[in-house]
């Protein structure tokens, strides 16, 4: 499990430092006059964490959820992906009688009954992943995004079957697998259960695999942990969303291991591009025609 | 020896043993005289008597063990780790090192092995005993170039028809820079989904430590089993306190131990390892031989029902093994059904 990392302050600096001018001249009305918190109208503007200026949330989504001024990724849930994603009308939603449980009658501060009822009454959702076919660009495929906003879009048995059952349904229809991840990792209330959901979608993806099929990993902001232990880092072709973290253990897990600072971008799209664990960085906007032009590549 | 809090009563005991063996022996000249405990009326000046009494004691902690206690008993430092087994129960082992692509990760260790009359490719996670070893290995902690040894290593007893032999033994995975540069989350990833498809048997047992995907990526196997007081799960119940709990001190890690349902008997009632392999008194570092001809019994009669298996059924069985694991209700009632579309965007 990961929490929520801000960089905000850090790139903000970056930029003060490496481009005055531009910023000089780009520069909005709250950097010169900051405005009171309460004198801004509740959600019609918010502070972007990647540029620190406020921006107008209207603006900001209708551009696909990404900071118009410094082109920061803001996180977005499984439904608005897939209609990012999908051509209008396409999707066809799939598996939706998954529901959770609590097999091991799991109890910390809360239990996890109360957590998935409090999540779900939050949400409006079942549990943290939304799949089904629908058309990319015309190319019909299989897609499963998984969601953030539901218990930090963790897999527990639920995440873990309905990735299986789209993979097994990509196989046998012999379309091209999409699966958008952002997940802190495995859901620590499904202890084994969720650990087994490893091993689980990484054998439906070997049988994908088998058949020839093709799958296109997406990983967005953030995916750690028994996610990228698994499925998301077994693409054909792995794509990343600019500046995401994905890792196998989180920032702060490392940072008490090594006992030292992390590297400037440690963990970020760019970072594993340059490692050479993804095969591309694409922004939201090009996403689309990129799956599209692999899809024709493979064939599929 | 060295005592976990929970075995305090032993201390006292092996005291009144040496002491009573020491005056038998006349080692101190003065004989205690005719003492006796009037708790359990154990004469004090029995050396049988008191080493009868000890070992009742040892029985009755480890009954009552919690999960909690469990993971300091699969953690005492003398437990038998893979390399102590090997040299328990294989005849013969040609240790194989590195993956050909970045080193050799001393905390996973592989090579051929003759268990029996069984020849097999042996792969377990290694802690270290003295300090420069667990230093070396992480203390268990493997780094990607471990699990792609591994993985390199089973792939050739793959073409050679050898079996495989997995001994799981590891708090988690590295957390470090290298390992994270390197592609630790790959790593592992990529070895279950080969191990998923290797047409050779595989057979699995948790030793000391299952932690996480660490853990698993070595455990894709035709059947898994458990020491006795091994533990397996998510996450250790540290992590799992200081998540959920907000901080990991003795009360909470018992807590979280104990929501984990990280024991070898709730892994077996979850349907994640098929059995539970019985260690001797006081657990496997007591008496590490014979755990460790437990351990031989259960991995060649295993492997000996596995060896005639078509190997067609042998990875179907592999697949539906770890597909039927989990738990949810089912509302549709249908695998495959497409659901009309009502709350989704248009
Ligand atoms: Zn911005």
């Amino acid at each position: 499990m990961v929490p929520g990392v801000s960089r905000g302050a850090a790139r903000a600096e970056k930029q003060g430092k490496s481009g005055t001018m531009t910023r000089a001249a780009s520069r909005t009305w709250n950097e010169i006059k900051t405005p009171k918190r309460s004198a801004i109208p509740e959600g019609l503007w918010l502070r972007c964490p990647g540029c620190s200026r406020m921006i107008y949330r209207r603006q900001m989504e209708a551009n696909l959820h990404v900071c118009p001024e410094c082109n920061h990724h803001f996180r977005i849930g499984a439904v608005e992906r897939i209609r990012q994603l999908t051509d209008p009308g396409s999707f066809q939603p799939m598996f939706r009688g998954l529901e959770p449980t609590d097999p091991l009658g799991f109890r910390d501060l809360k239990t996890y009954a109360d957590r998935l009822r409090i999540e779900q009454e939050k949400t409006g959702q079942v549990d943290a992943v939304q799949a089904g076919s629908g058309f990319i660009k015309g190319r019909e495929a299989m897609v499963c995004c998984l969601d953030l906003t539901f218990m930090m879009g963790s897999m527990g048995s639920v995440v873990g079957e309905t990735i299986t059952r789209t993979i097994e349904t990509a196989t046998e229809r012999n379309l091209p697998l999409i699966i958008v991840s952002c997940s802190g990792g495995a859901r620590m209330q499904e202890s084994g259960l969720s650990l087994m959901q490893m091993a689980k979608t990484s054998a439906a993806l070997a049988r994908h695999d088998n058949a020839g099929g093709l799958f296109i990993s997406v990983l967005t902001d953030p995916t750690t942990g028994g996610v990228t232990a698994s499925f998301a880092m077994l693409g054909d072709v792995i794509l990343a969303e600019p500046g995401a973290l994905i890792g196998f253990a989180g920032p702060r897990v490392i940072q008490q291991t090594i006992r030292q600072e992390l590297p400037d971008g440690f963990q970020r799209s760019e970072f594993l591009l340059k490692s050479g664990l993804v095969d591309r960085v694409v922004a939201r906007a090009e996403l689309r025609s990129e799956v599209a032009r692999i899809i024709d590549y493979s064939g599929k | 020896m060295s005592y976990l809090d929970f075995e305090k009563p032993l201390v006292e005991l092996e005291r009144q043993i040496e002491a009573a063996t020491a005056a038998r022996d006349g080692v101190h000249g003065t004989p205690p005289g005719v003492a006796l405990d009037l708790g359990t009326r154990v004469q004090l000046d029995d050396p049988d008597a008191l080493r009868a009494k000890y070992r009742e004691t040892l029985a009755s902690i480890y009954a009552g063990l919690g999960p909690w206690e469990t993971v300091r008993v699969a953690r005492v430092p003398t437990r038998p780790q893979t390399r102590d087994y090997i040299k328990l129960i294989c005849r013969d082992f040609a240790e194989l090192h590195g993956d050909r692509r970045y080193g050799d990760d001393p905390a996973l260790v592989t090579g051929f092995a003759r268990i029996g009359s069984i020849k097999c490719l042996i792969v377990g996670h290694q802690k270290g005993r003295d300090t420069q070893e667990r230093i070396a290995c992480h203390f268990g902690c493997a780094h990607p170039e471990g699990y792609r040894k591994a993985l390199a290593k089973m792939k050739m007893a793959e073409k050679f028809g050898l079996p495989i032999v997995t001994l799981v033994d590891t708090p988690g995975a590295y957390p470090g820079l290298g390992a994270e540069q390197r592609g630790q989350a790959e790593a592992i990833a990529v070895n279950m989904l080969e191990m998923s498809r290797l047409r050779v048997p595989i057979v699995s047992v948790v030793i000391g430590e299952g932690g996480s995907g660490g853990a698993l990526g070595i455990a894709v196997a035709d059947r898994v089993a458990m020491m006795q007081f091994a533990w397996y799960s998510v996450i250790s119940p540290e992590g799992c306190a200081a998540i959920l709990w907000k901080q990991a001190n003795e009360q909470t890690n018992a807590q979280a131990a104990r929501a984990l349902k990280l024991t070898a008997s709730d892994n077996i009632e979850l349907g994640i390892v098929d059995d539970v392999i019985e260690e001797p008194l006081g657990a496997a570092h007591r008496a590490p031989a014979e755990a460790a001809a437990n351990l031989e019994k259960w991995i060649t009669s295993t492997l000996l029902n596995l060896k005639d298996v078509d190997r067609d059924v042998l990875v179907d069985r592999r697949y539906q093994r770890f597909r039927r694991l989990g738990a949810y209700v089912d509302k549709s009632g249908q695998f495959n059904g497409l659901v009309p579309d009502q709350d989704l965007p248009k």
